[in-house]
């Protein structure tokens, strides 16, 4: 059951219908196409399922007319995208405009391949795995500028410089906390990071990163750097048509509005699941007497939480306003990663020197709790009557 | 596993590769609209990258999209678009062609002269040396610790020194 698709690809492959020639294509297909089916229909699902729980959370019903309980409602927005027509400003610069949602889902496509989705299912497995997901994911922030600047449309490329100045400021606490499990399990490669998470501290409890402060703390950075680096609630401000005109996209229609919004998504569940190998044990299961589970179920479930969570607080916190979103990533993220990355060492050596277990808890921790206190303390304190420059 | 392919061999895959690379930057050069130019360039990053990919030099390769994709075509727009607008008017082609000819065909000579100095055969025979990111961390961090350092105080300097210079002077006004 564990290595079900894996036997599967060998059985098809098996098959002596293909040459020999053949072979090492129809592998790499066989790898590729789950990926490219399994992920998009995630994201519709996903669509649906956060459409139905903001419905419930803002206490109306959602989609309800599509299908039982609405679950159809994804193919009707579908084809509703691919019959609109598609219009391109007469003075945009074509070929960019084109190009801009290609360039942007090109290399989150790319980005799911290091990722470790089972057991011995991952697609590639690259000594750099981590490295090689965050450089095509800097492509992403240039497809954005694409969007923005071939519009020919002010609020389109103010918007553009909005997300990008946005991206490039939560890629930096995003990539750090990162660092800190590279730096502690010594190696780049996503699958050895998942591997060295396994095994049960006692026979039952999961020897996570996230079961360590530095761990706990440096997954919180992440999950609210992935927030921002995938334009959802509360960093949405791309999407904040009413007050500030969306952002890079409000001249795409039709279908590559459509990929746009297929592109976050999948963005999404790419830094999830690079989160979930990072900190929440990949494929592993969460307790000693669940292994009997197949690996690839963990690692979905996970994603599923995760996802849920990403609703949940979409309807929950209020948009912040970009001043805001900025100091927070300069003022706050990136001080405590920063930090985090001298617990971790401290952590590390702590342990090399035979500290007792509770005491490095302590230590690390006390430090963790200090810093985010005087830290958030700066942000308390700066609520002051706003002066206004021009508009008074 | 496939197969490692032989690094040197001129195979189909390096003439693709080669050609994006040149063709970009040949478009870098010529078009005259500046965001255009930046976009070329990033399209010759990504071919020189891919070269590296091929010649197994894993970090380099991923380091040079990192940085040069992510971070300096990123600078380059930002700078762009804060100093002045992209619209050019005229052709679509820049002119002024005779001074970056003779800039190019300067660094040209410099590249064929230092090249030809080098002794290839001197390399190890062994084509394929898979350099894993541990020895490649191992060497920066050990060996070549101080130059590292010093090259990233250059770069700090420079970075400083571009933005005194991009300072508007506040006691001239």
């Amino acid at each position: 059951m564990d290595q079900l698709f894996v036997n599967l690809k060998h059985w098809i492959l098996s098959w002596s219908l293909w040459p020999d020639a053949l072979k090492p294509l129809v592998s790499a297909m066989l790898t590729i196409a789950p990926i490219l089916v399994v992920f998009p229909l995630m994201f519709a699902l996903m669509t649906v399922i956060e459409r139905k729980g903001l419905g419930r959370i803002q206490n109306r019903l959602g989609p309800n007319r599509v299908g039982p309980y609405g679950i159809l409602q994804f193919a009707a927005d579908g084809l509703k995208m691919l019959t609109k027509e598609d219009i391109v400003p007469r003075a945009a610069d074509r070929v960019l405009h084109f190009l801009a949602p290609v360039v942007l889902i090109v290399p989150i496509m790319l980005s799911f391949s290091v990722i470790p989705y089972g057991r011995k299912m991952v697609p590639v497995d690259l000594d750099a795995g981590i490295l090689f997901f965050f450089a095509v994911g800097s492509a992403t922030e240039l497809s954005i500028f694409m969007a923005g600047w071939s519009s020919h449309n002010k609020y389109a490329l103010l918007g553009a410089m909005r997300s990008m100045a946005q991206m490039i400021s939560y890629e930096m606490p995003l990539i750090i906390s990162s660092l800190t499990v590279v730096m502690l399990a010594g190696t780049l490669s996503l699958v050895q990071i998942v591997e060295q998470q396994g095994g049960y501290l006692w026979g039952w409890l999961p020897q996570w990163n996230l079961f360590t402060p530095w761990g706990l703390a440096g997954f919180l950075l992440f999950f609210v750097a992935t927030l921002a680096e995938s334009n959802r609630s509360p960093f949405d401000l791309p999407e904040a048509e009413s007050e500030i005109i969306a952002g890079y996209f409000v001249e795409y229609s039709g279908f590559k509005f459509a990929l746009f919004f297929l592109g976050e998504y999948l963005g999404l569940f790419a830094i999830s699941g690079l989160g979930i190998s990072l900190f929440l044990g990949g494929w592993n299961a969460p307790l000693g007497i669940l292994t009997w589970l197949p690996s690839w179920f963990w690692f979905f479930a996970k994603l599923a939480v995760l996802l849920a969570v990403f609703i949940w607080i979409r309807g929950t916190l209020p948009r912040l306003r970009a001043d805001q979103l900025m100091n927070f990533a300069w003022k706050f993220m990136l001080p405590m990663t920063l930090l985090n990355v001298v617990v971790a060492a401290g952590w590390h050596y702590s342990g090399v020197a035979g500290w007792n277990l509770i005491l490095r808890w302590v230590v690390c921790g006390g430090v963790i709790l200090v810093a985010y206190q005087q830290l958030g303390r700066s942000f308390e304190t700066k609520v002051t009557k706003r002066t206004y420059r021009y508009a008074e | 596993m496939q197969p490692i392919p032989e690094p040197t061999t001129i195979g189909p895959v390096f003439l693709v590769l080669s050609f994006v690379t040149l063709a970009g930057a040949v478009a870098a050069m010529s078009l005259r609209n500046l965001v255009h130019c930046v976009l070329c360039l990033v399209v010759t990053f990504g071919g020189l990258s891919a070269l590296y990919l091929r010649l197994d030099a894993e970090f380099v390769g991923l380091a040079q999209i990192f940085v040069y994709v992510g971070a300096v075509a990123i600078l380059i727009v930002f700078a762009i678009l804060l100093t002045r607008s992209g619209e050019v008017l005229g052709g679509v082609f820049s002119t002024g062609w005779l001074a970056g000819l003779t800039v190019a065909a300067l660094v040209a000579v410099t590249l064929v002269v230092a090249i030809g100095r080098t002794d290839l055969r001197a390399a190890p025979e062994s084509a394929v040396v898979k350099a894993p990111v541990r020895q490649v961390g191992d060497a920066l961090m050990k060996e070549y610790v101080v130059p590292l350092e010093v090259t990233a105080l250059l770069l700090t300097g420079a970075l400083i020194g571009a933005a005194i210079l991009a300072m508007p002077d506040r006691r001239s006004k």
